[in-house]
This record gives structure tokens, sequence and C-alpha cells, in this order.
């Protein structure tokens, strides 16, 4: 390990610098250019942005049909009026100051032959290079009965909005001694550790509302992200383990996976029927529905990318970015979506310059909040290994620590919160 | 009180006014600010500066200004104190949350690479709610105690210590509270004055000291 000792900065090599002539923001160097976004949620939205921040001459279009964003992150703390559901909604008013053009529209197809974009009211757009981010859609085969209308009456509140305060209706409607099940998905899936926080957020909510209730997990997974550090805390706060638990989870080992439901009879189907008074039902999951029509997944329902700029495996000129994107071991989360975006809009601008792919690094960073005082996270620093796929660096990152105090947990909350403000800022400021 | 917020507004324009004089690695550094798109030999395979700073927005914010409510910011930070710190973390000799899990994952160019990127960035502050009463002690106990390390409110980079001036008020806490209790270390020249000041002033006099920062927006 080279010794940094204070002052040494000023003898970088001379080679460093000489290569640093080319620098950033390089304003006009892509004029002309035409990239058009389809998809404005965390992964479309930051490239949309950082596209025009480091070439002020491309022509950026970005098309999504809402108007109004809501954050899948901290949606949780909206199921239990912890948090307004105006406070994770962000519109592109932004975006617009930062020169994008945005349309508020649906794109229907997406052709890499003439390289154009086509919208609902048949406008077409054309580009030369085109950044899909649909984010996730839901496999409604998956589940017996489970359809997008079952989904009014027991709710995925997967991608947030009013599914969000459907479910948020239904838990403060739900009488004291309820039962809330929770069917999570099969991986992969958006927000790994999402579903567990959920459980935890709506534990805490019952523990001091509606004490007599319970909660059941069923999870055709045999384990889940930072289970150790949510078991912990379940144990810690909800006589988890204990005959009296509050939470009680049920996976692979126990034939958890919801393979039916019955609306009308409020169940869900496992190995045997699993009534309950309010059913979350988080389907599994694939890439967003223009990925699937327009041929840019493969046999997983994902779409392959090149690492280091995340071009399509299948389509030239047309990168995809976010949960979408199969960029394991990156996990499909709101960080991995903000830090790849940043590199496929580096790599757009130094391919309409002529210029050789620039060398990633991504961060995915990701918070969990168990209770108002205690937060746990995971965090890992990506580059590209030596097959050109994104590796995690060794020896960095990974969770809290096991025997990390309540202060630390404590001050991860508010550090969950800075991620919130700061990353949305990034995003749509 | 007016005329004593007036004063401590003065401060803050002073703040803000910073002349780029002051800065001495400012020219180089405008060379050195490398983009994504290093393409030299030597550094075939490092990210550029830009790449890996840019991974950092999403908790400190865009360019290193957070918009808290913890976070630091670190735009402006000095090149010495950015690498400094980021060492400290890695080798875990300084508590953190977070920091030492994301520092390891970092060469030591990297992190001077990511220390020319943050240097050159300007700080944007923040508006944050402080005790004007407790502020105005605390701008005295800053010129008493901590003036000679971190100048002109604490707002300098150059004297090679953290930015103080409209860091956000909870880290300041939570830095506060890991010296005294010696989770993190002090260097001996630093230590006797801060425990000066804590013999002197107690819990009081800390807070204080954070309603100043906070309050030089």
């Amino acid at each position: 390990m080279t010794n940094i000792t204070r002052r040494t900065f000023i003898t970088i090599s001379a080679a460093t610098v000489a290569a640093s002539a080319i620098g950033f923001p390089r304003p006009g160097i892509g004029a002309g250019k035409r990239v058009v976004i389809v998809g404005g949620g965390i992964a479309g939205a930051t490239a949309a942005k950082y596209l025009r921040l480091m070439d002020g001459g491309i022509d950026v279009t970005l098309i999504e049909p809402k108007k109004i964003y809501t954050t899948c992150f901290l949606s949780n703390e909206v199921l239990w009026d912890h948090r307004n559901i105006d406070s994770i909604q962000f519109n592109y008013d932004a975006l617009g100051k930062h020169g994008v053009t945005v349309v508020h529209d649906v794109v229907t197809a997406i052709d890499p032959g003439s390289r154009r974009v086509t919208i609902k009211g048949g406008k077409r757009f054309n580009y030369d290079a085109c950044v899909v981010s649909p984010g996730i859609s839901f496999n409604w085969d998956a589940i017996e009965n489970y359809t997008p209308e079952a989904s009014q009456k027991l709710p995925h509140a997967y991608q947030a909005g009013p599914q969000t305060l459907l479910l948020r209706d239904q838990i403060k409607a739900m009488k004291d001694g309820g039962i809330f099940i929770l069917v999570a998905p099969q991986n992969p899936f958006r927000c790994p550790p999402g579903p567990y926080e959920r459980a935890s957020q709506i534990a805490w909510y019952f523990k001091n509302h509606k004490p007599r209730s319970k909660i059941i997990i069923l999870d055709p997974k045999p384990e889940f992200s930072k289970q150790a550090l949510f078991t912990a805390a379940w144990e810690r706060y909800f006589g988890y383990k204990t005959g009296n638990s509050m939470i009680e989870w049920i996976g692979e080992a126990d034939a958890g996976e919801v393979t039916r439901v019955d609306v009308k009879r409020m169940e869900a189907i496992a190995s045997s029927p699993y009534k309950g008074d309010v059913i979350n039902v988080i389907p599994p999951q694939h890439a967003g529905k223009i990925a699937l029509q327009s041929g840019l997944a493969d046999d997983t329902g994902w779409c392959p990318v090149n690492h280091r700029t995340f071009e399509s495996k299948i389509h030239k000129d047309i990168y995809v970015v976010g949960d979408a994107a199969i960029a394991a071991p990156m996990p499909k989360s709101g960080y991995s979506a903000n830090s790849q975006a940043k590199v496929c809009a580096a790599a757009i601008i130094a391919k309409f310059s002529g210029e050789p792919e620039p060398v990633p690094s991504f961060v995915n960073t990701c918070y969990s909040l168990i209770t108002p005082e205690h937060a746990i996270s995971v965090a890992m620093v990506y580059n590209l290994g030596p097959k050109g796929v994104i590796q995690e660096v060794p020896g960095a990152g990974g969770l809290t620590p096991k025997d990390a105090s309540d202060e630390m947990r404590k001050r991860e909350v508010a550090y969950a919160y800075s991620w919130f403000r700061n990353i949305t800022h990034d995003i749509f400021g | 009180m007016d005329g004593a917020k007036q004063e401590l507004r003065n401060m803050s324009r002073d703040i803000n006014n910073h002349p780029p004089g002051k800065r001495p690695y400012c020219a180089a550094l405008l060379v050195l600010c490398a983009g994504f798109f290093i393409t030299g030999h030597a550094a075939a395979e490092l990210p550029g500066s830009a790449m890996l700073a840019y991974t950092c927005a999403g908790c400190h914010g865009a360019n290193g200004s957070s918009v808290g409510p913890a976070s630091p910011t670190i735009a402006g930070i000095s090149v010495d104190y950015f690498i400094e710190t980021m060492l400290a973390y890695k080798n875990a000799t300084r508590p953190s949350t977070i920091m030492s899990r994301i520092a390891k994952g970092y060469s030591d160019e990297e992190i001077r690479l990511m220390a020319a990127f943050f240097a050159e960035q300007k700080i944007v502050r923040q508006p944050q709610d402080y005790d004007m009463k407790k502020a105005i002690r605390g701008r005295k106990l800053h010129k008493k105690y901590c003036n000679k390390c971190h100048e002109d409110g604490g707002a300098l980079a150059d004297d090679d210590a953290g930015i103080l001036a409209g860091q956000w008020a909870p880290f300041l806490q939570f830095t506060f509270a890991d010296f005294i209790s010696g989770a993190r270390p002090m260097p001996d020249s630093k230590k006797q004055q801060f425990d000066k000041l804590i013999k002197q002033q107690g819990a009081d006099g800390v807070e204080q000291l954070i309603q100043f920062y906070a309050s030089q927006h």
C-alpha cells in the first residue's frame, strides 16, 4: 500500500496530469447528439441530469408517463403514517432547468433498427443513444388469482404511489389482534431488504398501537437480505423466536412459497392456507414492460448489459440502467440505479466523442429503518473485474456490525434520512 | 439581538466570499481535476476523479455539498484532510457507522483522485435551525479555543482541518461525542486545547459551539 503522507499530493504522477487534460464538464462536444431516455425513475432521471451536466451540448429527452414520481425508498414509513407521502414525491421541474426535455407520455415502441422511440400519441423521437430505465414490472402469472385487479384488495405497495396509500389505509383500519400477511418474492427483486424492513416497521407500529396483532411473512426463499441483523432486532423488540412473537417468518424450509391467493376468503395459500386481515403480496418481478416488449430482456426476464457501459448486449446504442439491468453482484436498489446511471452517462459521452470507454466505479449504500432509533445498513464499492464483469472490491463494504452500539444504530437513522435527502436532491434537484 | 444577528451574518458573508487566493492548491487542482476520461498509460485502469467522486453524492450531496440533515458536506475540503480522513476510516482508526466499510473499497491513488475533486468544489451551505443566544456564545468560545486551528469561524480548508462553518449540527454532535469519549483519537497538540474547552465549558460549551457553526450559512 502506498503510504500517503500529508502534503504529498502534489507529487501525483505527470501521466495523470496529462491524461486529465480532457476534463469535465465539457460543454458542447456532443452538440447535435440526441439521447432519448425511457422512464423517469431513479436511473432515468439521474442519467438525464448527468448527461446534461457532463456535456451541455447534448439534446436529452426524458419520456415518463407520471408527472409526479414517488420513491419506493422510505415508502414503508408512509404505511404507518410515520411520514406523509408528499415527502417522498418529486416532480421533473428541476430536470427541465438542467435543459432536459421532459415528455409525459407512454413509450409504445423502441426500434433499434431505425433508432426511434414511439410514444402513445404516435409521435416519434430519433436517437443516437437510448437509455431504457423502466424499473420493474410484476409477473402476474406467478401467483394464481393474483391479478392487477386483485392487487386493489391485496396491495403489493412495491411501486410506490396509490398502492402505498391503499395498504396504509388497510393497516390503519385493521383491528387490534388482526393478522398482517406479507408475501415475499423470489430473487432477484427490487430492494432486497424492503419486505423485511416493512415487516419491522409495521411490527413497531403494531407494538405501539395494536399490540395483539401478528405479522406472518410467507417467503419462498431459504434466507433473506440482512437476515441476521433483522432477526436480532426482531428478537429484541418483538419477541422473535419466542412463543409470543409478533413476527413469524415462514421460509423455504417450512414451505412458505405462496402459489395462490383467494381474494374473497382473504387467504394466501402456501403449503396450507393462511388467513389474513390485511394481505400484502409482493409478486415476483422482471424488467419493466417496455424492456420486455423491445426484446431487451433474456430468458431471466432481466436485461443483459455490458458492465462497463450499460449498453444492451442485445441491441446496439440502447443502454439499460437501474432495476431492469442485470448488474449482479449489485443489488436492485436506488443507490445502484443512481450509480449505474452516472457510469452510463459517462460512457455515452465518451462514445459520442470517440474516446475510450471510461473505467467505471460504483457504490451501493442501503439503509433499513427498523424503529425510529434503530437503523442498519449494507454498503459496497464495486469496480470492473478482469472479465469485464462488475465485482465487489475485495475487503470493502458489508453490513452494520452485529455488535454495533445503540448510539451507532441511532446515528444510522440520521444518516438514512440524509441518504434520502441527498440522493433525491442529486436526482431531482 | 439584531446587531448580533447582523454580525453573525457578516461572518457568513466573509465565509461565502472567501478569496480564492487563500487556497494554495487551487491552480494545481484545476489541472488535476480529472474527469471521466483518463487516457494516460499509467492511469489506464483507474477511474477518473469525477467518476469516483460521483458515487459519494447519494449521501454527501451533489458535488459534496450535503443537504442534510446529518451527513457532512465534503465539498471544499482540503486535499490533505480528505486523505487523512479516508485513510483513518480505511484503517478503522476513526469511528464510523458506514464510512469504514466504504473507504476500504478504494486504493490510495483513488483516494487522492477523489480528494482532488472535492477540494475543487465550492461549498453550498444550507440554512439550519439554530439557537441565536447559544450561537453568539459559541462564537466567543470558537475564538478562544478553536480558531487557532480552524481559522475564520472554521470556514477555511487550507488550514488542513475539517471545515466547521455551516457543517450539519448532528454530524458535529456525533464528532464531539467521539472526541469526548476518546473513541476518536486526537493529536496531542489539539487534545490539550480540546480538554481545556471541555473542562472549562462543559457540555453547554460544546452545544454553543455547534450552534455557532450551524448558524454560519
